[in-house]
């Protein structure tokens, strides 16, 4: 199996307080590999070092054949092939849902604006609110906005996505309408990093789960054998804690 | 405490209460209007002070008598709840009511029933009493156009007719020419501005004559010079607030070099240097018109606090969409145009409509570099031996103008704020 994303031994500092320490990880494609722990464990920091939104200060990031790094010149192209969904969602509120889908494919891929808003539509209706398209985000519920945001990301046709605790801010009725469109586009055979706290979609959807806590990567190891059998004290303990 | 419950009201002895209350205010109201439009004083057999205040006290009185909660009456509701809820504010109201109508009857003699607007000389005013409207009258023209000549007048009317024409192409535009406007409006609109101003009103080429700058005043000036230190300072204080807040070192030392300079010196310095000062420092042969020099320094100057309220804009907006416009793979620039300043420029639309309306009001300070707007040729026409003493009047005229031209702009930027509002 080839890998999409290699970590090496990276270290992240925020000030004198070290976030990421030692992180080895690899990821190859179309694995579906779920980032669990305490809060405050470097858990968000990790997967938005893999697009370069935070930047490591040491070892080594590979993502699809290029390195990140600071002479990296065209960061917006590795970036354009790996989507995220937030936490807070982050659509753009003056813009409205489709005009929030079609932007990045018209303005940075370049796609003729028909063909944009053609290929929105039918990502909209994979996570069904194309009924929603012409409204904007402000006027939706949160589930709404996870799944539009989910679609807007899957509008640059991206090889990898990250998804940055996307159930978070929601009520816990609309958990479920975001969680049946990921586990929709994981059997659709996308490479995705999802760092959440619910262990049902963990159980349904990894191929492996990557427990971290104090900035380290303290077990990874396949889904059955992570829940079924945690080798580590602070594994049990988290898994204790959250079942 | 029996006093004070007598003028308490109740839900039973409402009515009654209603009645005796709106009678004793409606009494005060009307001894004040007597007094201030008819000169009678029906309640001049009273102490001195008693006389004076009774009206007060009777509106006091009265506005107690009807203060009670969910009286039902829905007008005495809105009454109780918005200007009567206590004595401190029911007195308040009452002050404001009478102030109002002993205002009225003297301002209105003196400018409109004892006001005088006929004739062409002052002597048509020596024996009015109000407003010599006479002299706005024969002045109007100066206070539009300065000392420009009068037969070439039609120049600057029709120089303007087709600025405003033009500026109206963009509710015409339709389908794919919309997408241009931004473009038309920011570069191509202040270029044929310049172009018609230049040779319609400047002349010097087909046939018009030259007319210099120097003669150019009046209400018409305003209107140029804010015109051009509105569309240029605005691009110019974008790239200032974006400059102060880029992650490149010099760029951000030198827009915050430039911002902290421009606020920290007074207007009128800046004018003063701008026509004494800066010709000193070109080349003997060249030559920038004076009227060139203000308006640019208009510009420099402005753009500081224009780059400061889009700061304001750009610093409110969450990090969240910075992250999400990054992760879609779209690089500085791109970020900027369609997703951080179309959202912080719609924050800002009070503070850059408060900016506007200062630069507007700020252009009568080129009088001092010798530049006569319409405040300014209003010190000259009340300094003219032959029409001394009309300095009120001539304000009086200035205000409206410009209160007018100022509130025009408050309205259209509320009108902005609705259009552009797509959340919360």
């Amino acid at each position: 199996m080839s890998a999409i994303i290699q970590m090496k031994d990276v270290n992240k500092w925020f000030g004198d307080f070290q976030v990421l320490k030692d992180i080895n990880l690899e990821v190859g494609e179309k694995q579906k590999i779920v980032v669990c722990g305490p809060s405050g464990s470097g858990k968000s920091t990790l997967i938005r070092c893999i697009n370069r939104l935070e930047e490591h200060q040491k070892g080594k990031i590979i993502v699809d054949g290029n390195e990140l790094s600071e002479r990296t010149k065209d960061i917006e192209k590795i970036r354009a092939e790996v989507g995220m969904v937030f936490q807070q969602f982050n659509l753009f509120p003056h813009l409205s849902i489709l005009d929030n889908c079609t932007l990045a494919p018209i303005w940075v891929k370049k796609t003729p604006k028909k063909k944009a808003e053609d290929f929105a539509m039918k990502q909209l209706e994979q996570v069904q609110i194309s009924d929603q398209a012409s409204k904007f985000p402000g006027q939706l519920s949160g589930g709404q906005q996870q799944r539009a945001a989910l679609a807007r990301a899957l509008c640059m046709e991206p090889k990898i996505m990250l998804f940055d605790e996307p159930t978070s801010a929601l009520d816990p009725e609309m958990i479920k309408e975001v969680l049946d469109a990921m586990v929709n586009l994981a059997k659709a055979g996308m490479t995705m990093i999802v760092v959440t706290h619910e262990m049902g979609f963990a159980k349904e959807v990894a191929d492996e789960v990557v427990f971290m806590d104090e900035g380290m990567i303290v077990e990874k190891a396949k889904t059955n054998e992570f829940f079924a059998n945690p080798k580590n004290e602070r594994t049990k303990l988290f898994l204790s804690q959250i079942l | 405490m029996k006093n004070i419950n007598i003028l308490k009201p109740n839900k039973d002895n409402f009515r009654t209460y209603l009645f005796i209350g709106i009678t004793l205010v409606f009494l005060g109201v009307f001894d004040v209007f007597l007094r201030s439009f008819f000169m009678v004083n029906f309640l001049s057999f009273l102490p001195n002070l008693l006389n004076f205040l009774l009206p007060f006290i009777l509106g006091l009185v009265g506005l107690q008598m009807i203060r009670l909660e969910y009286s039902g009456v829905k007008l005495v509701d809105t009454v109780n709840k918005n200007i009567n809820n206590n004595i401190f504010n029911a007195g308040l109201t009452l002050f404001i009511i009478f102030i109002t109508i002993l205002a009225l009857p003297p301002s209105l003699n003196w400018m409109i029933f004892d006001a005088n607007i006929s004739g062409d000389t002052k002597e048509a005013c020596v024996a009015v009493e109000g407003a010599c409207w006479t002299y706005i009258k024969v002045w109007l023209r100066r206070f539009m156009y300065g000392m420009y000549p009068n037969e070439f007048h039609w120049r600057i009317n029709t120089a303007f007719i087709i600025l405003i024409s033009f500026a109206f192409v963009g509710f015409f535009a339709k389908g794919k020419f919309k997408n241009y406007l931004t473009f038309y409006y920011a570069i191509i609109y202040p270029i044929i501005a310049f172009l018609i101003i230049y040779f319609l009103i400047s002349g010097g080429s087909f046939g018009l004559e030259w007319v210099e700058t120097n003669a150019w005043g009046g209400l018409s000036l305003t209107f140029i010079v804010s015109f051009f230190g509105l569309i240029f300072c605005f691009p110019l204080g974008m790239i200032f607030a974006l400059g102060r807040r880029s992650e490149l070192p010099v760029i951000r030392y030198i827009s915050i070099g430039y911002i902290e300079f421009w606020r920290g010196v007074p207007l009128i310095t800046v004018l003063f240097m701008s026509s004494v000062m800066f010709p000193m420092f070109l080349p003997a042969d060249t030559f920038v018109d004076k009227l060139v020099r203000v308006v640019a320094a208009i510009v420099l100057f402005e753009a500081a606090y224009v780059a400061e309220v889009i700061r304001g804009g750009l610093q409110a907006l969450p990090r969240g969409q910075y992250d999400a416009a990054k992760s879609l793979g779209m690089g500085y620039w791109k970020m900027q145009t369609f997703v951080i300043l179309p959202q912080a420029l719609k924050l800002v639309i009070p503070g850059i409509a408060n900016t506007f309306l200062a630069l507007v009001k700020d252009t009568p300070l080129i009088f001092v570099v010798g530049l006569s707007e319409v405040v300014g040729m209003l010190q000259m026409a009340k300094t003219n031996p032959k029409w001394l003493g009309y300095a009120m009047e001539g304000y009086i005229f200035a205000a409206v103008l410009f209160w007018a031209i100022c509130y025009a702009m408050s309205r259209y930027s509320q009108y902005l704020e609705l259009k552009y509002k797509t959340d919360r």
